[in-house]
């Protein structure tokens, strides 16, 4: 992870501390170095485990480290946001190689993410689905449609990882676990910035979705 | 006799049964017809948002996601994720409503959707058919499950009494010198006849696919009259065609009358299709009477 910073300031210019506020740094670099069994050489494969950024604003740190794992060229992080760049503040899956959708609009991610996990099942794959969303992104009330339809189909292969900065405006009062909990997940809450924590959580094993609620300190 | 929709759960059944790529999507409305114990058979409750997204990730993993509602609620109400979970995803899949634009006007306004063309219309990249008969519905939608593209079906109670082949842009059903008339899925049924009332010298052309649009087809049919004069009917929000009839008809002074389903005000009223055809001038009196004043002279 040395040279994320590195790779972030390629975009964000002589902040260079402004990658480790990026709620979503950890999570992104553990799934990617230790969890997710896709590299750049099998970014198409039917048995590939797929990464979902619901939660696409923001997207140095995805972008940072898909240069760093090779996906992406990190020459094009020099540039981005520019006419003919394929990195935008919203992440396109058609432009950026291993970007498993375009996302932006908040509460698309996850909806999708069912689907991609039907499909793998469908497929007889041995890939699972990941999805990333925010806790202000839960707001969309297409995240619930969701979260209940996972759970009632046993979506088992779908792992949606909820990066809880505190930012919903009216808050999740009793937490955010319980959405997914009564609804038949299997939940764990996580240190968002201990990667241990966060590696044991996603490596656990789980016979119906999986909801992983990564804390991370409170942004403003 | 056999209804567009039970041609379309008869297809798409079909397909399941023979292609593992085919996979359905429904949010209730009609999951009883489906074979619910099949894995690509898929119903997520009445949560047509995620009846989308779950599509839009099928298709991600290389399945062929038929998304089957009532048109409202399958074209309105999840409008952004067809956008974005289709669309922008650049994935494709097929779109069947029932309902059209007022099929079963007691239930009122919730029930209606005549802009569904229309938002289709601002979406790039969609095939949009609107079958005029039963028989239409088989080899349209066999087509679309073969392919990759985004495709809208647009199904509906109301049909004409003969099939004409479908797949080949639009067809001339009778030539005339005064001008052209475009006559959309079941329009064409009461075209002719308006047309014929008024003893109207004009050529009809019948469209069960309206996206992509036959440029091609129109310009050829309106060189042959002599007046480029074109009606466009169509059983959906008015003029939703217009701005293709005016690109293809650029190059030419014309004169363009559109029907369709009036946009002007929201009609508090219940009672039949006939009546609401009536209420939009799309039944015969109207139309003859928008005939005869369009082609005057």
């Amino acid at each position: 992870m040395q040279r994320i910073p590195e790779l972030f300031a390629r975009m964000t210019g002589d902040e260079k501390h402004e990658w480790a506020a990026a709620s979503t740094i950890d999570v992104l670099w553990v799934l990617y170095d230790r969890v997710l069994d896709v590299t750049p050489a099998t970014a198409d494969h039917p048995d590939r485990d797929r990464f979902l950024l619901s939660k696409g604003h923001g997207p140095m740190a995805y972008y940072a480290v898909l240069a760093e794992k090779g996906f992406i060229d990190e020459s094009t992080l020099d540039d981005w946001t520019s006419w003919d760049s394929p990195l935008g503040q919203h992440p396109d899956r058609v432009l950026v190689r291993g970007a498993e959708i375009s996302s932006g609009s908040l509460g698309h991610g996850l909806p999708i993410a069912v689907g991609t996990a039907i499909g793998q099942r469908i497929g007889k794959s041995r890939g699972r689905t990941f999805v990333l969303v925010g806790d202000g992104e839960l707001d969309e009330g297409s995240n619930h449609e969701a979260i209940a339809v996972a759970a009632r189909l046993g979506v088992a292969n779908l792992t949606a990882i909820v990066i809880d900065n505190q930012s919903a405006m009216h808050g999740w009062p009793g937490g955010i676990a319980r959405r997914f909990a009564v609804e038949g997940w299997q939940t764990a809450e996580v240190d968002g910035r201990d990667h241990d924590e966060i590696f044991a959580a996603l490596s656990a094993p789980h016979d119906r979705p999986y909801a992983v609620v990564a804390k991370v300190e409170r942004s403003y | 006799m056999t209804t567009m929709r039970e041609a379309f759960v008869r297809t798409v059944n079909d397909g399941i049964a023979q292609d593992p790529r085919i996979a359905v999507v429904t949010a209730v409305i009609s999951s009883n017809e489906f074979p619910q114990e099949n894995e690509r058979v898929v119903d997520v409750g009445i949560r047509e948002q995620t009846m989308v997204g779950v599509a839009s990730g099928l298709a991600l993993t290389g399945l062929r996601p038929v998304v089957h509602s009532y048109a409202p609620f399958l074209v309105e109400r999840p409008y952004e994720q067809i956008k974005l979970d289709i669309g922008h995803q650049d994935v494709g899949a097929v779109f069947v409503s029932i309902g059209a634009s007022y099929d079963d006007p007691v239930w009122g306004r919730t029930h209606q959707s005549p802009g569904d063309v229309a938002l289709f219309d601002t979406l790039p990249g969609w095939t949009v058919h609107v079958p005029g008969h039963p028989d239409e519905v088989a080899p349209l939608l066999e087509q679309a499950l073969q392919d990759d593209n985004r495709v809208y079906v647009r199904l509906s109670l109301h049909e004409n009494t003969r099939a004409y082949p479908v797949g080949e842009g639009f067809t001339a059903v009778r030539h005339g010198k005064r001008g052209v008339v475009l006559a959309v899925g079941p329009m064409l049924d009461r075209v002719l006849k308006a047309v014929d009332s008024e003893n109207a010298d004009v050529t009809v052309l019948y469209a069960a696919t309206v996206r992509p649009f036959d440029s091609d087809g129109l310009r050829r049919a309106v060189e042959e009259t002599d007046h480029a004069d074109v009606m466009v009917v169509e059983p959906y929000l008015e003029g939703t065609s217009s701005h293709l009839v005016s690109e293809t008809l650029q190059q030419i002074p014309h004169r363009i009358r559109s029907t369709g389903v009036k946009r002007h005000a929201e009609l508090r009223n219940y009672g039949t299709a006939e009546d609401h055809d009536a209420a939009h001038d799309l039944d015969v009196v109207g139309l003859g009477s928008a005939v005869r004043s369009f082609f005057r002279g």
